[in-house]
């Protein structure tokens, strides 16, 4: 048993979902309590779909179980087919209904439909969400996937784009991004799928000449199976960052046979000129936590770093199945990487690591407001708020422009926070006025308390703590000013530090304070606070 | 999948059949959402799957984020292997929990479809952990499984677990009132002030606000359900002796009048008093009402079943609002608690008891109704088929009980109508 209250995934058949509702004509029929379609309003409210999930839940109720539990079934798949008539459906259990034993898949067979009926094995008490709609986009890629190349000399280079579904992050605008600049480079898309796909579509995907997986935790395991039945190669480059984007434009190229350069000579992205722009300077080593689902956190090291000049100082993964990569990537960093689905641990991963900006999920946007820190969301799970009105691609050139601007957003406004400061002694502006881009409800300056603990207790805050098991603050951790330090401020010394922008004061506070414990210093100077900073650098 | 045949229902006037097939509801762990927030020292562990988390965690986030008082023991392979390991694995999940969270006086493990199927006995493990953590943390159970439970009757569950908590009042005891269902707190001291007011000397009410505070019951004790679906909390409570007090519910301010005067009639409130008391709050509501009437009359209303308060909603929006009523729907019906709203409704009113989903959408859209009361999960489908829809979960977030919310409560149903009015794109 695993004690949890947020979990970054749901479970399997969740994701089978998230590729049923991203096709058109599939329909899919769960064996599953009525509790379970509570999963409609994922997709209704959080993406404001237009239309229910192609989804019919048996909803059976423990009165059933003592009778015929697999009758429900059958007559819930006959209703669903003789109603929607798909195209072709997907069967499967969810975790309760696994327990009952009822085989849909071979229930489903019996009925003898005259459509491709898919059965789904999705181990609820083993896997999760991702892993769900990987196993089901490969269910059906492989019952369905047909047809086979046309010469290539009467046509322009054909590829499918494989990976984008239902409640994905940033999806549909990726999407979007990548056929525009797959048409600029003189490539044809033959199949979208899932997102948009119909079954009979999957059943042409052997007409393209090569595969592009755009995200590896829902499309590897399809594209393997495509490139081993079809011969088809893969490119699985994720286009995330103006490098990535460029390597991504390279491998296509090469897999279509054009040239990349013209694509690539007028790119016209803004990350690069931005990012050299004198004012950006200040970005230098900024400290960045970052966790999120594999795709989006190691293309977010790997453009925080390289691309903005930020110092990865924490990179993790809830997706365990990309344990590897994400190491890998850490190591390339000099640090160890977070992989766990415990947002306590993640929590204390970031506490650990002092950053200065978090990039995450949802959650860590959470625990980033806790500990006052500067935070922009990279990855699912998905919110409301990751469905923007406008078109906001993480891919391709323009998606490196929107990460310019959403991670660097919120340090500037960090900065106006240090302007405010500058100017504290005025009338306008006093220690006391909350940093503006924390919202009204922050309670204070975050260098009012020790960096490694919340700022005060979240009841305070009006602003609810999101972690179960911590509850209200002990007077001794909330806000203390030192609570686990032995040593007292001189009154100068803490005069100086006041001095310190505040952005980094915390930091200065809590190294200070380390140094001084460390060396059983009873009371910080103002040589202590100075012997610090030539201690710890920067 | 198998409509019966209606059941005609003289002594109501109402036409009410049942329907079997596929549902769109929550189910009873929703009520966390609320409950968690209503008794402030509790904390609720359900015990089960993933999918439980997600959807806690998927309920609560469209309108609330992270909250601290409930969790998940999700239930893993190695637990389905056996269960003296689940059992096990429980009172070590529990133990940590009661470590870092030392401010828990009442701990529910809250049942879920998989620990129901695997048959986890829950209250057993209950009262195993009492012994063990006994003075500081008292343990319950309850389920709010899919398969037992519909949205609201977690709620129902969850009350009817803390009744065998509740002391013995003496046989002499002075009669007392205790009002059953968790309100919001404004509304609970709007009402407490009342019942003041009316001379109602002992009045108490379930859930208590802290764990601690649960009032004694006896056979001089009067219940007052402050919610329609109460059926299993109701019957422990008569089953300790108390009485029920018959009452529509105080929803709108005809509904909150005729709770009242069931109150001050079973304590013998004198009507001079019982109209001197109310009159103020009638002549607000009246006020209040009258700003969305406009908006509403006339107009005809769908509910889908949600969480039974569909009955007492229905008959407010058509005795106060002048609405009209395509179809009401609710998931269980108890025709004895709901007998004084079924009296109350119009003559020939359509009820539907249980579902099938897709047969109602199909009548919902047939019907073309002006204003559609739904889930979450058909809400935004039916808005982009041209029907105005209220999303019913948020009646139960919103304080909308009382004279002094009957306003908000008319204001819910006419926002949509005033939107859609006000959109010009």
């Amino acid at each position: 048993m695993q004690l949890t209250l947020w979990t970054y995934e749901g479970p399997p058949h969740i994701g089978a979902m998230r590729i049923a509702t991203a096709m058109r004509g599939l329909h899919y029929v769960l064996h599953a309590p009525q509790g379970d379609t509570y999963a409609d309003l994922l997709f209704t409210m959080i993406e404001r779909r237009d239309a229910r999930p192609p989804v019919t839940y048996t909803t059976f109720l423990a009165s059933d179980l003592g009778g015929d539990t697999a009758a429900i079934f059958q007559e819930a798949v006959s209703e669903a087919y003789a109603r929607f008539r798909p195209e072709a459906m997907i069967v499967g259990a969810s975790c309760t209904a696994e327990l009952i034993q009822d085989d849909p898949g071979g229930l489903a067979r019996a009925l003898d439909l005259p459509i491709p009926v898919v059965p789904l094995e999705l181990p609820a008490y083993q896997k999760k969400e991702n892993w769900g709609a990987s196993e089901t986009f490969y269910r059906l890629v492989r019952a369905l996937a047909g047809g086979e190349p046309t010469p290539r000399a009467e046509r322009r280079p054909l590829c499918n784009l494989l990976g984008p579904t239902a409640l994905g992050f940033r999806h549909r605008d990726d999407l979007a991004e990548i056929v525009t600049l797959l048409a600029s480079l003189g490539i044809d898309v033959n199949v979208v799928a899932p997102l948009g796909a119909t079954p009979a579509d999957l059943g042409r995907l052997g007409a393209a000449d090569f595969n592009v997986v755009l995200y590896p935790e829902i499309a590897r395991a399809a594209a393997l199976h495509l490139q081993k039945a079809f011969g088809q190669p893969f490119v699985e480059t994720v286009p995330i960052g103006v490098r990535a984007t460029i390597r991504f434009v390279e491998e296509v190229a090469a897999a279509a046979g054009v040239d990349p350069a013209p694509v690539l000579e007028g790119h016209g992205s803004r990350l690069p000129w931005y990012s050299r722009s004198v004012d950006s300077t200040y970005l230098t080593d900024k400290r960045v936590f970052i966790f999120g689902d594999a795709t989006h956190a190691l293309a977010a090291a790997r453009v925080a770093a390289g691309e903005l000049g930020f110092r990865v100082v924490g990179l993790g993964t809830y997706a365990r199945e990309f344990a590897r990569e994400v190491r890998a990537e850490a190591a390339l960093h000099g640090i160890e990487a977070t992989i766990t689905d415990d947002y306590l641990d993640v929590e204390a991963a970031i506490q650990a690591a002092q950053p200065e900006l978090v990039l995450g999920t949802q959650m860590e946007r959470h625990i980033a407001k806790r500990l006052g820190l500067p935070c922009a969301v990279i990855s699912a799970p998905v919110h409301v708020q990751d469905f923007p009105a406008r078109r906001s691609p993480q891919m391709g050139f323009e998606g490196a422009n929107v990460l310019f601007d959403t991670w660097v957003h919120p340090l500037m406004m960090g900065l106006e926070e240090h302007l405010l400061g500058m100017f504290r002694e005025d009338a306008e502006f006093h220690a006391e006025a909350a940093p503006s881009h924390l919202g009204r409800s922050a309670p204070t300056l975050p260098d009012e308390a020790p960096s490694r603990t919340p700022v005060v207790p979240a009841s305070e805050t009006g602003f609810p703590s999101p972690d179960p098991l911590r509850g209200p603050a002990s007077p001794a951790e909330g806000g203390g000013k030192s609570a686990a330090a032995s040593s007292a401020w001189a009154p100068d010394a803490e005069k100086e530090l006041k001095k310190i922008p505040f952005f980094v004061r915390g930091k200065a506070r809590a190294n200070t304070e380390r140094f001084a414990r460390e060396r059983a210093l009873p009371l910080i100077t103002l040589e202590t606070l100075y012997d610090a900073k030539a201690h710890y650098g920067r | 999948m198998n409509a019966h045949a209606p059941l005609p229902r003289p002594e109501t006037g109402c036409e009410i059949r049942q329907e079997r097939g596929q549902r769109a509801v929550f189910c009873g762990l929703t009520g966390i959402v609320w409950l968690h927030r209503k008794i402030q020292d509790a904390f609720f562990l359900v015990v089960g799957s993933r999918t439980c988390a997600h959807l806690i965690q998927s309920a609560a986030g469209v309108m609330i984020f992270a909250e601290p008082r409930f969790a998940t023991a999700i239930i893993d392979e190695r637990d389905l292997a056996g269960l003296a390991d689940a059992n096990e694995e429980l009172d070590r999940v529990v133990r940590r929990l009661i470590e870092r969270r030392p401010d828990i006086r009442l701990l529910f493990l809250v049942g879920s479809c998989p620990s129901e199927v695997i048959k986890l006995d829950l209250a057993q493990a209950a009262r195993r952990l009492t012994r063990t953590f006994h003075p500081e943390v008292r343990v319950l159970s309850y389920s709010g499984s899919g398969i037992e439970t519909t949205f609201t009757q977690g709620e129902d569950a969850c009350l009817a677990a803390l009744v065998p908590e509740m002391s013995r009042a003496a046989a002499s005891a002075a009669p007392s009132l205790l009002v059953v269902g968790a309100l919001a707190d404004v509304v609970e001291d709007q009402f407490a002030r009342l019942f003041a007011d009316l001379g109602l000397a002992e009045v108490a009410f379930l859930p208590a606000r802290r764990a601690g505070q649960l009032p004694a019951i006896g056979a001089n004790t009067r219940i007052l359900l402050a919610q329609p679906f109460l059926a299993e909390t109701a019957r422990v409570l008569e089953a300790r002796g108390a009485t029920r007090i018959a009452a529509p519910f105080p929803l709108g301010a005809e509904g909150t009048t005729g709770w009242l005067k069931a109150a001050a009639d079973a304590f013998d409130v004198p009507a001079e008093r019982f109209e001197r008391v109310t009159a103020p709050g009638r002549a607000r509501a009246a006020v209040a009402l009258d700003l969305h009437r406009e908006r509403l009359e006339g107009r005809r209303v769908f509910l889908f079943p949600d969480s039974q308060l569909e009955l007492p909603l229905a008959r407010f929006l058509s005795r106060e609002m002048g609405a009209a009523l395509v179809e009401v729907g609710t998931p269980y019906l108890h025709r004895q608690h709901l007998a004084p709203e079924l009296a109350l409704l119009p003559a020939g009113t359509r009820i539907v008891e249980g579902q099938d989903l897709d047969a109602q959408m199909d009548r919902c859209r047939a019907a073309q109704p002006d204003l559609t009361v739904c889930g979450l999960g058909l809400a935004n489908p039916l808005e982009a088929e041209g029907l105005a829809t209220k999303w019913s979960i948020e009646l139960l977030f919103t304080p909308v009980q009382g004279y002094d919310q009957a306003g908000d409560l008319a204001e819910l149903f006419a926002r949509p109508l005033k939107r859609r009015a006000r959109l010009e794109v």
